[in-house]
């Protein structure tokens, strides 16, 4: 028992604590808000974590942001780098380059604090990115994007969109040799569009390639236009969420329509704010001891130089490869010209979001599914889809490889003429191979769940007395030897395949049956649990 | 069905004449029993107002420790990052600081959370799938049907306003015109011409013998070194046999040949000589350009050749250009051909 002065400082907490919220309810009568907000539960599982990652990076990103553009010049006027020892790049000295390269250089050496501030930034995109993708994988894995959260895949995908055009923006800042050769191919992809594509280009650019309005037209794109609009789809994103309560995977107990998991208050919120903490530790980390972006080793752009290894960050590779492996088609005719990069530069791309985009709908038309979840699946009893997911991940990989032929081609000693052709090959053999693979292992993963060795038949284990074991499916024996219930395995229809469940995404009501029968029933000996199939 | 197996928790709803069995939202998954004895509603305080430790002050104790020293990290490594800070800073040192900082912070927090503050997990209603019912979606359709008829009823007003919202729309548009310069000329000219000298990067004119065979060099036109569009390869083939196409006769002097820069492809400069095959190879996409063969794409995706530059010599002895080029340079567009 307490002490009576721990009993009075807790009285004395309550009172301040009144004090405040009631003073904030005079006010707003936000009571019912806040006491609904602090219960709100958020289930718990390690995946739901990175899209919690991707926005602490975002963040991040923010404060350094505002932090490095104290410092940055929008500049592209021509001046003379002139350090001094000990404070800046001594092999650039005297370079022509642009104000812009010359005041990241300054950030880089002369500012206190500077580097770090400069490559946590860089790693924060970086890692920003790949929690998105991650984020989207499991989104789609595991179809959380069905009904009702169809809109938040949409704006997510926007987000995916804005975060990556914020990124090459950022990335293209700098005005150094590796980024300003960047741009120049996107010049040439936006000037490829038929119609329209020289206005548009010069449009954005102001003038023919590299002209000296990007570099601030670029400033005011990546500081404000897509910060904006991350900042309001994240609003949006989050407040859908908020509306439509998490999904989770299923487990014993979990309904559609019940929810399981932390309060906000205090577990997720600590544990969260905790999560950002450990965020900008490891970026930190990553910002002061792991390089990145050494835009001092690539020089100043101009625009005739070029260096070998020209790459963008990760998260373009994608659409670098693709505009390195199309063939050298280009049309022709009336006097008119569609050029080579408008197909891997826009068609492409354009094709792989309108897909992403539809998803949803496709999803939908595939399983003939309308109805709510809010449980969601576990990729192995969605084989086509899985399927679907994986030979994208490995169309993605296979053009990511192909941004790097010329270096990987040098590190495998494999001239990179026979690396690309491997390549062009690989963007349709590579996903349907690797979707077969993932469709079939996910059928050989639901014949384990089904399986009667492989699993105690009715899920729950019995040793009698005198030593033998059975099931307490057998023990009833109403539904054969066969039939797997309870907590083991799927519901499939009996014969040890489970091709029912996947085709119309839900139980049967026959189920529904089975398993009231047979759970909970008093266990005679000692009762050993089938295992948790959400841990499989 | 046998309900009378049913724990008698998730039996007792807490909405009236609402019956799982009858939703038919409520789906199996996996062969779960949702009927399994987890209450859909714990009332707020029953289950989770216990912490980790509260039985055990021995084990709360050692928590209390253990956050505590994660929390003196974090305070030493402030007060490191001051000192570094103050000395001229040291990017590794920073680096590490903030890790050990904030992980410290971080790993703390959650020792608190989990082992000291009140909170398991809890589960309950999801409430009505975020689906309002009958009268309430009426009642929503006819407050903006309220409007629909009394609109339908004007139909010249909401053409007129389509129409302004055309006219005015456009008018919007207009200052995007004034983003950048019209495109045409520039996209078909260069600064070469007839007889402009060419120079090096530092605008020094040169002979043909500043050049040795199997050498390469960047070079520009005199006084127009920051013209983009202009950048060309000058290339020594030696006794090299090359092709002299139709139309290109006596635009190389001996071995002497000049390209532009521009790839064709995707308009980076095409700045790798291979001069044991003869090859320009463009670092970005790999097109790779056969300079004995008046700079024709043998492999990658660039399906046209890099366009030839005619040179002479002047009086003075200096390369110069005969002509322009003859065709745009670089990548192609809508109107190129």
């Amino acid at each position: 028992m307490s002490t009576t002065e721990e009993r009075l400082a807790a009285e004395k907490r309550m009172k301040y604590e009144r004090v405040g919220l009631d003073a904030v309810d005079d006010r707003l009568g936000s009571s019912g808000f806040i006491q609904k907000a602090l219960d709100k539960i958020f289930p718990d599982h390690w995946s739901f974590m990175v899209g919690e990652i991707a926005m602490y990076c975002f963040v991040v990103l923010l404060i350094t942001g505002v932090y490095l553009a104290l410092y940055y010049v929008p500049s592209a006027a021509d001046v003379v780098y002139h350090p001094t020892p000990g404070h800046g790049y001594m092999p650039l000295a005297g370079q022509h380059m642009s104000e812009a390269y010359q005041s990241v250089l300054n950030i880089s050496f002369n500012v206190r604090a500077g580097l770090v501030m400069r490559q946590m930034h860089h790693w924060a995109a970086v890692v920003f990115m790949a929690a998105i993708a991650f984020h989207l994988c499991r989104i789609f894995f595991t179809g959380a994007f069905r009904r009702p959260r169809e809109t938040n895949w949409v704006i997510g995908l926007l987000l995916l969109l804005s975060v990556m055009l914020e990124g090459f923006s950022g990335y293209s800042l700098p005005d150094d040799l590796l980024s300003g050769t960047g741009l120049r191919v996107v010049f040439s992809i936006v000037e490829s569009i038929p119609f329209i594509g020289t206005w548009l280009a010069f449009d954005l650019w102001g003038s023919q390639f590299p002209g000296s309005s990007l570099i601030p037209r670029l400033f005011v794109v990546h500081e404000f236009l897509f910060p904006l609009a991350i900042i309001g789809l994240l609003t949006a994103h989050l407040m859908l969420i908020w509306r439509q309560k998490h999904t989770d995977f299923p487990g014993p107990g979990k309904t559609e329509t019940n929810i399981r998991g932390s309060r906000l208050w205090p577990q997720y919120a600590i544990k969260s704010g905790a999560l950002l903490m450990i965020i900008f530790g490891v970026l930190g980390a990553l910002g002061g001891l792991f390089q990145i972006n050494a835009i001092w080793l690539y020089g100043p752009y101009n625009p005739y130089t070029v260096s070998a290894g020209a790459q963008p960050d990760w998260y373009v590779g994608w659409l670098d490869g693709s505009v390195r492996l199309w063939p050298h088609w280009e049309f022709r005719s009336f006097g008119h010209e569609i050029a080579n990069p408008f197909f891997p530069g826009v068609l492409v791309p354009g094709i792989v979001f309108t897909i992403m985009f539809a998803w949803p709908q496709i999803d939908r038309l595939i399983y003939k599914d309308h109805v709510a979840h809010n449980l969601l699946d576990r990729p192995r009893d969605k084989p086509f889809r899985t399927a679907v997911g994986v030979g994208a991940l490995a169309f993605f990989t296979d053009l990511t490889f192909a941004s790097g032929t010329d270096l990987l081609g040098n590190d495998l000693h494999m001239p990179f003429e026979r690396l690309i052709e491997i390549l062009q090959y690989g963007v349709f053999v590579a996903p349907l191979v690797a979707g077969a693979i993932a469709y079939k292992t996910c059928q050989a993963l639901q014949r384990t769940d089904a399986h009667p060795i492989m699993k105690p038949v009715g899920g729950i284990l019995i040793r009698t007395a005198d030593g033998a074991y059975h099931t307490l499916g057998d023990e009833h024996g109403a539904h054969g030897d066969h039939d797997g219930h309870g907590h083991a395995v799927d519901d499939h229809d009996g014969n040890g395949h489970a091709a029912a469940h996947d085709d119309d995404g839900n139980g049967s009501a026959d189920g529904n049956g089975h398993a009231a029968e047979e759970v909970d029933e008093p266990a005679a000996g000692a009762a050993i649990s089938g295992p948790d199939p959400s841990g499989s | 069905m046998t309900t009378t197996d049913r724990p008698t928790a998730s039996g007792d709803h807490s909405y009236a004449g609402y019956d799982e069995d009858d939703d038919p939202k409520v789906k199996l998954h996996y062969g779960i029993d949702p009927h399994d004895p987890w209450p859909d509603d714990v009332p707020r305080g029953q289950d989770d107002s216990r912490w980790r430790f509260q039985d055990n002050p021995r084990l709360a104790r050692r928590a209390e420790l253990k956050i505590a020293f994660c929390w003196t990290l974090t305070m030493l490594s402030g007060i490191a990052l001051a000192i570094v800070y103050c000395v001229g800073g040291q990017p590794q040192v920073e680096g590490t600081m903030l890790f050990v900082g904030f992980v410290g912070l971080g790993v703390g927090l959650i020792l608190w959370a989990r082992d000291l503050l009140p909170g398991t997990e809890v589960t309950a209603s999801r409430g009505t799938h975020n689906i309002s019912d009958a009268a309430k979606r009426e009642a929503a359709v006819e407050a903006f049907n309220r409007t629909v008829d009394p609109i339908a009823r004007r139909p010249f007003l909401l053409r007129m306003l389509g129409l302004v919202g055309g006219v005015f729309g456009v008018a919007a548009l207009f200052p995007i015109a004034s983003l950048g310069d019209r495109p045409h000329r520039t996209l078909y000219k260069t600064a070469w011409g007839p007889g402009v000298r060419l120079v090096d990067q530092d605008n020094n004119p040169l002979k043909p013998a500043d050049i040795a065979v199997n050498g390469i060099l960047t070079v520009f036109p005199e006084n127009n070194i920051e013209s983009p569009q202009s950048s060309t390869v000058l290339i020594n083939l030696g006794d090299a046999p090359f092709d002299v196409r139709p139309g290109t006769v006596g635009w190389n002097i001996g071995g002497l040949v000049a390209f532009s820069k521009i790839c064709t492809h995707a308009g980076c400069p095409v700045g790798l000589y291979n001069a044991q095959t003869h090859q320009l190879v463009c670092p970005c996409h790999q097109s790779t350009f056969d300079v004995l063969k008046g700079c024709n794409p043998v492999f990658g995706p660039a399906s046209r050749s890099l366009p030839q530059l005619p040179l002479a010599v002047n009086n003075a002895g200096y390369l110069i250009s005969s002509e322009g080029y003859q065709q745009p340079v670089g990548p192609g567009f809508w109107n190129r051909a």
